[in-house]
């Protein structure tokens, strides 16, 4: 008959429900069953000192997730049903969400992928698990993506082709490269990539103050999926410090090679954050937080209180992290400028900011935007009044590793342009700064490989070696793209306006 | 540097009793609203603790729960059945 | 802010996404299944070769030897994307509490005849395992599989087999009164008691099987096939036959969850059996290949479990998937 069953705790319980499920293979060797996790030098003694981050068992999860996906479909079903497109701030900032569509929705998938070859690549039981847990959220996150645009759609331009351009659009080759580099390193160099590097350091400057502002500029349907995903992240966040200290307490021989993949995935998840600075200042018609300020809190004070953790491990802070400060006052009025320049060739809509929008920037940003930016928005807007709206003739050189136009300038000269050569095997590389010149430098054979849409176009390779031929190889319509005023979303959000009897908006 | 650890919540009434619960055993905590999320930093360490949730509750709480209104956090986590911690190790 | 929509003019641009549209074809509305199941897996321009794999790219349809016009048409039948998902287990894991929750209380496991518990503790935990590997083949299919659908219904396959794993646990740990010593007792017997070898043995095999789809077929046709039914239903009867109604309770998940497994695992194997006769014929091999080594591994658990009248059983249980395995189109 039943005695009295023992008392077990999470972490017990835990550990029964996920360790002891796998073995040491015999019949197969353990190296030929895993063969991926040895051959980037990371050593591990004891996959069963992995301590698991969240404690998650299989029913929970299924009961957990539930419940957040019944919350975010009715909403989203609620959103479609009264046309609360309507409530948006602005239809410029239908803008940022399509950057989100085109760049970020394709990495969910690609990292739900790359996280499954985790899941099934490492030999230690529980850190396989907590990667299964995160693979299929990823798969989530897509999808949810998805479902949410879906509505958006259906009335604005440059979501329909995402497909299409995501894989060769030169702007989405930001992102793109970004998560391609990652997935095709070993596994312990892409969990700290996108766990560590992208998750916990850098995450929050994504989810937090952009989801927050997608809030506050009406846009519930973002808002909703953002946050229901950013609480699965909090959960891949902890995955990634769980896998610094893992393998710092490993084998110390794993210092240097952890040390060299932070400064590296440092420095690619900042330049790829610059565009997401450029949303939140730029495509946010009623602004919470600058990329400034957001840069202080969630890098000068979280990111800096992490690596004061991490220093018992003989970690420190990656390097250039100084650059990307200095570079706080520049980097999303840099990019703006490029994109605003070469919108025609993207599916994106660009305007140059209002008078309220440029006085909220010199706030924010002080004398170098007044002195920098502010005049060439100015001679801008002059140019467009002229009916001569700029646009650059030519597609812009990019750099060889985060494939950005090289528009950066010196670290500590904002007015001078940076750009650095590489010559590997009689080719010259060009990159954006000593960052990205450090990541080509150490693995040159990788990115030798990189597939830079401006060669390629100019190669003939992408449907023509004209803008035009480019564009429709792209799927991108001549009114999908360019300025903002005037254009297809523009018109049909002033209608709906003038028809609920709003003032109509002009240009600056 | 303060070296803060933080939490952030869903601004819904699901976590409103877990925001009360953090204020009361945190007496260092600062709580930073933004549209559609509470930020809630805290030197070095912040507990949160299921007796404290539950008597706002007025009923029971797993502290797994947190994870439907939960946003971002910062710090290393110790979790049991009574206390969900964040801390920097400093 | 609201807007009188009454008085709006609101004109749809267009009903969905390219990559979608040209699927379905233009005018189709199509469900939440579709939108997010068509192109999504990118198939061209790749930066970089895996370090890991130089002879591919990230994703690759040379990974399996079967051909496809369009790998997206290996579709789930049962319209699974993460929601639909999710929600359907989430029911399932509640009515499983439930059940777990009235035999705890009653102590109802612990009610059966001794013989009984003996013979479940020594049939299902050590299972547990061969539940893991088969997350861990799912796991593959998801990381290394080609197309959008595929890989993402082989990943709630993966997710479920843990679940599976999960609740064998909790049954192993329902009859010890939560004493451990009973999951390391099973996994040594899973190691070295002779009963579980051939299993053991093949599934260590299946573990360094190159291509994805031969992976899908040994695992979730013929493996599934052959020990799902065995285990879970054979066994179950057995069980129940001689006065352990209550076990049925705890294995109710694993009989619902293996015919709704066999729906997905059918049509994506019909639907490349059907899109020529090099994959039928490569189908058909495999399978020729591992069946009679899935037989192999099963006899010895047939035995114990019903001695004499093992070889019908497996007999029975090969007939079922015969026929199933003719209205695929494998022969």
């Amino acid at each position: 008959m039943a005695a009295k069953p023992r008392r077990l705790n999470l972490t017990q319980k835990y550990q029964l429900m996920t360790r002891g499920l796998d073995w040491e293979t015999t019949y197969q060797s353990m190296d030929d069953v895993f063969p991926y996790d040895k051959y980037e030098g990371i050593k591990i003694k004891d996959w069963d000192k992995w301590q698991d981050p969240f404690r998650l068992t299989m029913d929970a999860y299924w009961k957990y997730q539930a419940e957040k996906e019944r919350k975010l479909y009715a909403i989203l079903d609620g959103f479609a049903q009264n046309n609360s497109q309507l409530n948006i701030s602005d239809a410029r900032y239908m803008n940022a969400v399509k950057i989100w569509m085109q760049g970020v929705t394709p990495l969910e998938y690609a990292a739900f992928r790359g996280f499954a070859m985790l899941g099934r690549g490492f030999r230690g039981a529980g850190a396989r698990v907590a990667c299964q847990f995160q693979s299929i959220d990823e798969m989530r996150h897509y999808q949810t993506q998805m479902h949410a645009f879906s509505h958006y759609n259906k009335y604005f331009n440059g979501f329909r082709q995402f497909a299409r351009i995501r894989d060769r659009a030169w702007y989405l080759s930001i992102p793109k490269s970004y998560f391609e580099d990652a997935v095709t390193a070993g596994p312990f160099e892409l969990i700290t990539a996108i766990s560590f590097s992208f998750e916990y350091v850098l995450t929050n400057l994504l989810f937090m103050p952009f989801v927050s502002g997608a809030a506050y500029n009406g846009d519930m349907a973002t808002t909703t999926f953002g946050f229901s995903a950013q609480s699965d992240e909090s959960r891949h966040m902890t995955l990634g410090l769980e896998v610094i200290k893992f393998m710092l307490e490993q084998d110390e021989g794993n210092l240097p090679i952890v040390q060299q993949w932070l400064d590296k995935w440092f420095w690619r998840g900042y330049r790829l954050l610059g565009l997401v600075g450029t949303m939140m200042d730029y495509m946010l018609p009623k602004k919470v937080m600058s990329w400034r300020q957001a840069w202080e809190i969630y890098w000068e004070e979280s990111g800096m209180a992490l690596f004061n953790d991490l220093a018992r491990y003989g970690l420190r802070p990656p390097k250039y992290h100084e650059v990307a400060t200095k570079e706080k006052y520049r980097i999303t009025h840099e990019f703006w400028c490029t994109i605003y320049q070469f919108s025609h060739a993207t599916a994106l809509y660009t305007w140059i900011p209002t008078e309220e929008e440029l006085d909220w920037f010199s706030a924010e940003y002080g004398e170098l935007f007044d002195t920098v930016y502010r005049p060439r928005y100015e001679y801008w807007a002059e140019l467009d009044r002229k009916g001569e709206r700029f646009f650059q003739k030519r597609l812009p050189v990019v750099c060889n590793v985060c494939q950005i136009p090289i528009f950066h300038t010196m670290p500590d000269d904002p007015l001078m342009n940076c750009c650095l050569v590489s010559e590997y095997k009689g080719t010259k590389h060009q990159m954006c700064s000593q960052g990205c010149k450090d990541i080509f430098d150490h693995e040159p054979e990788k990115y030798c490989q990189a597939y830079i849409p401006p060669q390629q176009i100019y190669q003939g390779n992408c449907g023509g070696a004209t803008l035009e031929a480019y564009k429709e190889w792209l799927h991108i319509k001549d009114e999908e793209t360019g300025e903002y005023y005037g254009s297809e979303d523009h018109i049909m959000w002033e209608g709906w306006k003038a028809q609920s009897g709003k003032p109509a908006d002009a240009p600056a | 540097m303060a070296d803060n650890v933080f939490i952030a919540l869903q601004n819904n009434p699901d976590a409103q009793p877990i925001i009360q619960a953090i204020v009361e055993d945190n007496p260092a905590a600062v709580v930073n609203d933004s549209p559609g999320m509470v930020k809630i930093d805290c030197p070095k360490r912040l507990v949160i603790r299921r007796e404290t949730v539950e008597e706002k509750i007025g009923g029971e709480f797993n502290l797994q729960d947190i994870h439907l209104t939960l946003i971002s956090l910062a710090g290393n986590i110790e979790e049991d059945d009574d206390e969900f911690v964040l801390q920097w190790n400093i | 802010m609201s807007i009188d929509i009454k008085t709006t003019k609101i004109e749809q641009r267009r009903i969905t996404f390219d990559n979608v549209a040209e699927k379905l074809g233009e005018g189709k509305i199509p469900s939440r299944y579709q939108e997010v199941m068509y192109g999504v897996q990118q198939q061209d321009v790749f930066h970089y070769r895996p370090t890991w794999d130089p002879e591919h790219e990230v994703f690759d349809a040379d990974r399996t030897d079967i051909k496809m016009q369009d790998f997206d048409d290996l579709t789930d039948p049962r319209h699974y994307y993460y929601g639909t998902y999710v929600i359907q287990r989430s029911k399932q894991q509640e009515a499983m509490e439930k059940n777990f929750s009235v035999v705890e209380k009653r102590g109802l496991l612990h009610a059966m005849d001794g013989d009984l518990i003996e013979k479940i503790r020594k049939v299902i935990i050590p299972f547990r395992h061969a539940e893991w590997g088969a997350n861990n083949n799912n796991l593959f299919i998801a990381a290394y599989g080609f197309g959008t659908p595929m890989p993402i219904a082989a990943d709630f396959q993966g997710m479920d087999r843990l679940g599976n794993a999960q609740y064998i646990t909790r049954i192993g740990l329902i009859l010890s009164n939560n004493d451990p010593e009973i999951l390391d007792r099973a996994k040594s017997e899973w190691l070295d008691d002779p009963m579980w070898q051939p299993l053991r043995k093949l599934v260590e095999d299946s573990f360094v099987i190159k291509d994805w789809f031969e992976l899908h077929l040994l695992q979730n046709f013929l493996l599934d096939g052959v020990l799902q039914p065995l285990v879970f239903q054979y066994f179950d009867d057995e069980i129940v036959k001689h006065g352990g109604a209550s076990f049925a309770m705890v294995t109710e998940f694993f009989v619902e969850w293996f015919a709704e497994a066999v729906r997905w695992t059918d049509h994506t194997i019909k639907t490349a059996a059907g899109e020529s006769a090099e994959n039928q014929a490569l189908l058909a091999g495999w399978k020729d290949k591992w069946l009679p080594e899935v037989k192999n591994a099963a006899m010895p658990l047939a035995e114990y479990i019903f001695a004499g009248r093992s070889a019908d059983v497996i007999g029975e249980i090969s007939n079922r998937l015969e026929a199933r395995s003719g209205k695929i189109g494998l022969g």
